[in-house]
């Protein structure tokens, strides 16, 4: 059990594909920690990494080697999980994708209560819940339309609900604003700017958008599988 | 939040006419299983309905139904004699096939044992039962001949005085009920040249024995009517049935008749065992292999549109899996929709079948056992085709979200 005051932290991480002259070393020795209120941003050029070190701390891609907390407790040692993962995930980690990825036969409603039901909450007090992020993402209006009825800000302020319904320490976004246009795109990144700061949940963005790193409280780069530290405020 | 509901709520068209498609296998499953019960129900129901005891047939035959018998005439009188038997009556049954309103219509000729059965028995729908000698008949439903409509067979005119339900012979051909001698005369109606070349080689066959040189008023009797030379005369009727008096022990009397060597005695329960082996035996088996290779298609057709229905929901199972649903929840996703669809389409094919197998040429019979077991048979044909979409579907990892 590793204990520190951070919501996420990674050791040592290193994620290699295949074996012998196939090898290839998609993350190398990567250590990073986001403290909870923190949003850090993941930037670097395709293939850097980005995507395997979140889907690696998401709990969906283990690591060759090394380890990962979450807020404070040990859930991969190598490739080993020390936990439950499927549950962990449900309890601990909220998702965020370039698409927006909402179930297309739920509403917008309930794209955010099947996250909340999955981990057990009342449907009462799940939809009061529901309907309260739903509201403080500004489209409690459009609460029982379909994804196909949302626009690409309305869908994507859903997933966020959805990512927050559990209240998760730790919030993982894939270029969430690369579907977007730059006004919608700026207001995502202001949202997860609010939430972390409002929610206390850490929040890790992969993202290529240069022209809003102003949100963000971190700024990691990413080249060829191994992270540098760019900018902390 | 049934997730199951919520998708077939989404995509309700699709479904719907997936739930329809299913129905109307399941209904030809359902129709096979109805079909093979009517081709029972129709075998066994002359034999039921005329409720004999025993039946006597031409030696040797397993007449008069599964073929062709022909015993004399007086043969009930000898019948009816023996110790222990109540009654005995002549039948007479063969099918013939007639032009009708430009249409071919067969006919199960059966003759009553006139006066003594004048068809009161009949499940009369309307009408009454046969109240003269000659001319008149009474005629099932399935033939198409209404209340007092004339029909020519032979040399006569009969009139239809009472209409049956659902009686139909081994065949499916409805049964036309008439005196015993108007079956008969239905049954040996020759055209006129061949009578008249019969008695002509008879005549010539006579003058040509020492008989016929002796006695030439023989010669003259030849010439006459078949019915009037017994001796010449052929076999007139198909079988004798008979009961036996209360508290008489069938065996004792049926051991008799069985030393008879000019017949062959069957039993009620032989009579309805030679109809369903001999007859509907083929049938039976023929049926089954079509509905079991059609139960087996239908499970292979619910387990590809369920296997379909999955891989259209990959991304989606991805996604629920990702944001940490259990496996059993995308399992009971999937399961709920087999059984739904099996349900549904059980359902349809129920209800179209109620509408549909009235009007099938031949009876369809669904009874409550059937319809219990086909309904068993749908819930494991759900299951087991949802296995493959369950098992497309436990492959799936969270990451396949990911992937666009």
């Amino acid at each position: 059990m590793m204990m520190s005051d951070f919501a996420i932290e990674t050791d040592g991480l290193t994620k290699v594909y295949g074996a012998g002259n196939t090898e290839v070393v998609a993350m190398r020795e990567v250590s990073v920690g986001v403290r909870r209120g923190e949003i850090a941003a993941l930037l670097g050029p395709s293939g850097a990494g980005k995507s395997t070190l979140l889907t690696a701390v998401g709990l969906i891609n283990p690591p060759t080697s090394g380890r990962i907390s979450i807020g404070g407790n040990l859930v991969m040692d190598g490739p080993r999980p020390q936990t439950n993962l499927t549950a962990f995930r449900l309890r601990h980690l909220g998702f965020v994708f370039q698409k927006s990825n909402l179930i297309p036969f739920l509403t917008a409603l309930e794209n955010v209560l099947v996250a909340l039901e999955l981990n057990n909450v009342g449907r009462r007090s799940g939809r009061k819940r529901a309907m309260e992020l739903l509201d403080y993402l500004g489209v409690a209006e459009r609460a029982n339309n379909h994804p196909s009825m949302l626009s690409g800000g309305q869908q994507q302020r859903v997933a966020v609900a959805r990512a927050l319904a559990n209240n998760p320490s730790v919030i993982l976004a894939d270029e969430p604003t690369a579907a977007l246009d730059s006004h919608r795109g700026r207001q995502v990144m202001d949202l997860f700017r609010k939430v972390a700061h409002e929610q206390g949940a850490a929040v890790i963005v992969v993202t290529h958008d240069h022209r809003a790193l102003d949100v963000f409280d971190t700024i990691y780069e990413m080249e060829d599988g191994v992270v540098r530290l760019s900018e902390s405020r | 939040m049934n997730l199951a509901y919520k998708d077939i709520r989404h995509h309700f068209g699709r479904f719907t006419l997936t739930a329809i498609g299913i129905g109307l296998l399941l209904m030809i499953v359902m129709g096979m299983g109805g079909i093979y019960r009517g081709l029972v129900e129709e075998a066994t129901l002359l034999v039921d309905a005329i409720g004999a005891d025993f039946w006597v047939v031409q030696n040797g035959t397993r007449g008069p139904f599964a073929e062709v018998s022909r015993v004399p005439s007086n043969l009930v009188h000898r019948v009816a004699a023996v110790p222990g038997v109540s009654n005995a009556r002549e039948f007479v049954f063969h099918t013939i096939q007639r032009e009708h309103r430009g249409k071919p219509m067969r006919m199960a000729v059966l003759g009553l044992s006139w006066p003594v059965d004048k068809g009161a028995w009949l499940p009369l729908l309307t009408g009454r039962p046969l109240a003269e000698g000659h001319f008149e008949m009474i005629a099932d439903k399935t033939l198409g001949l209404s209340l007092n409509e004339s029909i020519r067979l032979g040399q006569e005119t009969y009139t239809v005085v009472g209409i049956t339900n659902g009686m139909v012979g081994s065949g499916g051909d409805g049964l036309a009920f008439f005196t015993l001698s108007d079956a008969q005369a239905i049954q040996f109606d020759l055209p006129g040249e061949t009578v008249r070349l019969e008695r002509s080689a008879r005549q010539a066959r006579l003058v040509g024995m020492d008989w016929g040189a002796t006695q030439p008023n023989l010669v003259d009797r030849a010439a006459s009517q078949s019915s009037e030379i017994p001796s010449l005369g052929p076999p007139q009727i198909s079988a004798v049935i008979a009961s036996i008096a209360p508290g008489t022990d069938l065996r004792s009397v049926t051991s008799i008749l069985s030393g008879w060597e000019d017949v062959s005695v069957h039993s009620r329960q032989d009579q309805i065992d030679l109809l369903l082996q001999g007859m509907v035996d083929k049938a039976r088996r023929q049926l089954g292999l079509f509905s079991a290779l059609l139960t087996i298609i239908s499970a292979i057709i619910m387990a590809l549109i369920l296997y379909t229905l999955t891989l259209d929901k990959i991304h989606d199972i991805a996604l629920l899996k990702l944001i940490g649903a259990p496996n059993k929840v995308i399992l009971g996703l999937i399961l709920q929709q087999g059984l739904v669809l099996g349900s549904l389409g059980y359902g349809l094919a129920y209800l179209i079948g109620q509408k549909l197998f009235p009007l099938f040429p031949r009876r369809v019979v669904l009874t409550d056992d059937d319809l219990v077991r086909l309904a068993f048979i749908v819930l494991g044909i759900s299951v087991l085709a949802s296995l493959l979409g369950i098992w497309k579907a436990l492959r799936v990892t969270p990451n396949e979200a990911l992937s666009g």
